[in-house]
């Protein structure tokens, strides 16, 4: 097996042996509808994780991601319910507000030499106090479209469903891992996160991957926060409070390296189903406090750090160096 | 027999009889969804539905939102999926029920919702458990009008944060409480924002603006916090509250009626924390022989003064979690 995938495989059989507890515990647990829950109720989670793990992979981060994905749901709001704009107008409004803001975001963090952590934390109180000013109070949304998606699932034997938008965080998925893997774009990301001065020196075009990584971010964060006001028929500014960190977590925990260069789509995906899990257990239960989900992820985080160290320096003597000295 | 009475007794009667009375809730899984516990009143709101639900025998899966209504929706479509015999919610905000609560009823799961309302078709949830702020208030005004007599009094109100519902229709309602009564009136009125600190300084400020309190005859608080926080101004300032100037408030927390034992406060208006004995009260009777409860039950409004045992009051209270 290649040594590269082990963080991988690593995600996929803690998440497999946490399932098999959880079920043997609660039986129940193990049905087609917690399986649709899983799908739908992480599907913001997923699509902005999906943009977080290629901003990682590029050895960058992205706090801004709860903030426009709060900012969407606002924006989105107010479109349909203020304005009167058809539902798939104000889309595309809104996907195009957040890509402007990724790269804004970009050039920022490119031509100005300012770590991404600084721009996309100037980028979240942008978004968050802008979302805020639109509208402080939830604003609800009524619209046949609204209604049409929220009703049309695919029914599981067994009584899941297969929402909308969990299709939709499954399509997204799978635009990722074709765009990391098989396209000239992906293996920029990956170069840029080895080191941005030796990828510049092999001809990639660093300004204009930078600035794409965090229009591409942005946007599916955009998406995630139309995906986020289908879930809750509504925009509010407080909504997706602290995603941002929900997706980084998700992204460690899938294997991929902070400090960039390395990673899966994929293994994102395990990430986000094992927060899933968690939350999904700590309510089976009923007894413990929420407040687990945050000490689990926490050690899982820990964990797969840990892991990542001994993989890498026990398996690959010839690779680079992951800090600079 | 006014729907109040009715849950009064309801309350006594399972009081009284406890697993009796409730036979058929008595090892059924019930799941709820709080908002968190951003307040001492949340706190106490949730430990005594703990409480009401151990007494009843009622399995209860708790789920603490931190805040987020995403984690009320996957904590709702996680009881569905567990098959729970109802779900109990404390709505973070109005919008965005629907899909969840629709797929609770297809899925024959009654819903109940406590101390705040939705934005959403009222056949989706089973009956919704309040209080009734307006009456709060007026409750809170005909008090005074009692205690004051034929006196002339200058009563100055610390109201709520502006523009909140509670502030809106406690101010409502005890405006209505004493508008019969031309000897009593309003003289000041300004936001202490529900805090402590903020009851003070406003407090303060109407002291310095009447004389050093010698118009004042009473202070009106829109909770219990403000009203603690005027008590202070007002000893510092050389009155004695409580006797000098009336205090009466709402909320019914600890602290209030361990000012009342001191002598420094003289009626409060409890917002109970049991919303959830009504709501099994409710639930028992629907799941029995299908009763169909009201749809919008209030709790009830009960006045304590000094008399009502204030030190029992304080010590019931204090392990809330308030």
């Amino acid at each position: 097996m290649n040594r590269a995938l082990r963080p991988l495989v690593a995600t996929t059989a803690i998440f497999a042996l946490a399932y098999l507890a959880a079920v043997v515990q609660f039986p129940a647990m193990f049905s087609t509808r917690v399986m649709g829950n899983f799908l739908t109720d992480n599907a913001f989670l997923g699509i902005a994780a999906v943009g977080m793990t290629f901003v990682i992979i590029s050895g960058g981060i992205d706090l801004s991601v709860g903030a426009v994905i709060g900012f969407t749901t606002v924006l989105n709001a107010v479109l349909i319910m203020w304005l009167g704009l058809h539902p798939l107008l104000a889309f595309a409004i809104s996907l195009g507000v957040a890509a402007a803001f990724g790269a804004v975001m970009g050039a920022a963090i490119h031509y100005l030499k300012v770590p991404s952590f600084i721009v996309t934390l100037a980028g979240m109180f942008l978004a968050r106090g802008g979302a805020s000013v639109l509208s402080p109070d939830s604003i609800g949304i009524k619209h046949e479209l609204y209604t049409t998606i929220s009703k049309s699932y695919i029914l599981l034997p067994g009584g899941g469903r297969l929402t909308v938008i969990g299709m939709i965080m499954l399509l997204v998925f799978a635009f990722g891992i074709v765009l990391a893997h098989r396209t000239r774009f992906g293996s920029y990301v990956y170069a840029l996160g080895g080191s941005e001065v030796s990828a510049g020196l092999m001809g990639v075009p660093v300004a204009r991957t930078t600035i794409l990584i965090y229009t591409l971010s942005a946007t599916l964060a955009g998406l995630a926060g139309i995906v986020f006001s289908l879930y809750t028929s509504a925009g509010y500014s407080l909504s997706a409070l602290g995603v941002e960190l929900d997706a980084i977590a998700a992204v460690v925990i899938g294997g991929t390296l902070l400090t960039g260069g390395y990673g899966f789509i994929a293994g994102t995906f395990i990430g986000v189903m094992l927060q899933g899990l968690v939350q999904t257990y700590i309510v089976f239960d009923g007894t413990l406090s929420s407040w687990w989900t945050k000490i689990v992820i926490g050690g899982l985080l820990f964990l797969f750090i840990l892991l990542q160290r001994l993989v890498f320096s026990a398996a690959a003597p010839r690779r680079k160096v992951f800090w600079k000295t | 027999m006014s729907i109040i009475k009715k849950l009064a007794l309801a309350a006594g009667v399972s009081a009284l009889l406890s697993s009796a009375a409730y036979a058929d809730l008595s090892g059924k899984v019930i799941g709820f969804s709080q908002i968190g516990s951003e307040s001492g009143w949340r706190a106490a709101e949730t430990s005594v539905t703990k409480s009401e639900a151990e007494k009843l025998g009622i399995d209860l899966k708790f789920a603490d939102a931190q805040q987020k209504q995403e984690n009320q929706i996957k904590a709702i479509r996680g009881f569905i999926a567990q098959g729970v015999a109802a779900i109990l919610i404390a709505p973070v905000v109005a919008t965005g029920w629907e899909e969840v609560l629709t797929e609770a009823k297809e899925a024959n799961i009654p819903v109940i919702l406590l101390d705040r309302g939705i934005d959403a078709p009222q056949d989706l949830y089973l009956t919704s458990v309040a209080s009734d702020q307006v009456k709060e208030g007026r409750v809170a005004g005909e008090w005074l009008v009692g205690a004051v007599g034929d006196k002339d009094c200058k009563i100055v109100e610390l109201q709520g944060t502006v523009g909140s519902s509670p502030a809106i229709n406690r101010k409502q309602g005890f405006e209505e409480g004493i508008k019969d009564h031309a000897n009593l009136s309003i003289i000041r009125s300004q936001t202490g924002d529900f805090t402590r600190a903020k009851g003070k300084e406003v407090m303060e400020g109407f002291l310095k603006a009447e004389d050093g309190g010698k118009g004042i005859c009473a202070v009106y608080a829109h909770n219990d916090d403000m009203a603690v926080g005027a008590i202070q101004a007002i000893k510092d300032a050389g009155l004695k509250p409580g006797s000098d100037i009336l205090v009466v408030s709402i909320d019914g927390v600890p602290d209030i009626f361990q000012a009342m034992v001191a002598g420094e406060a003289n009626a409060t208006v409890e917002l109970t924390p049991n919303m959830a004995g009504p709501a099994f009260a409710a639930l028992d009777a629907y799941l029995t022989d299908g009763t169909q409860p009201e749809k919008f039950i209030i709790t009830e409004s009960k006045l304590y003064t000094p008399a009502d045992d204030a030190q029992g009051e304080y010590d019931r209270r204090k392990g809330l979690g308030y």
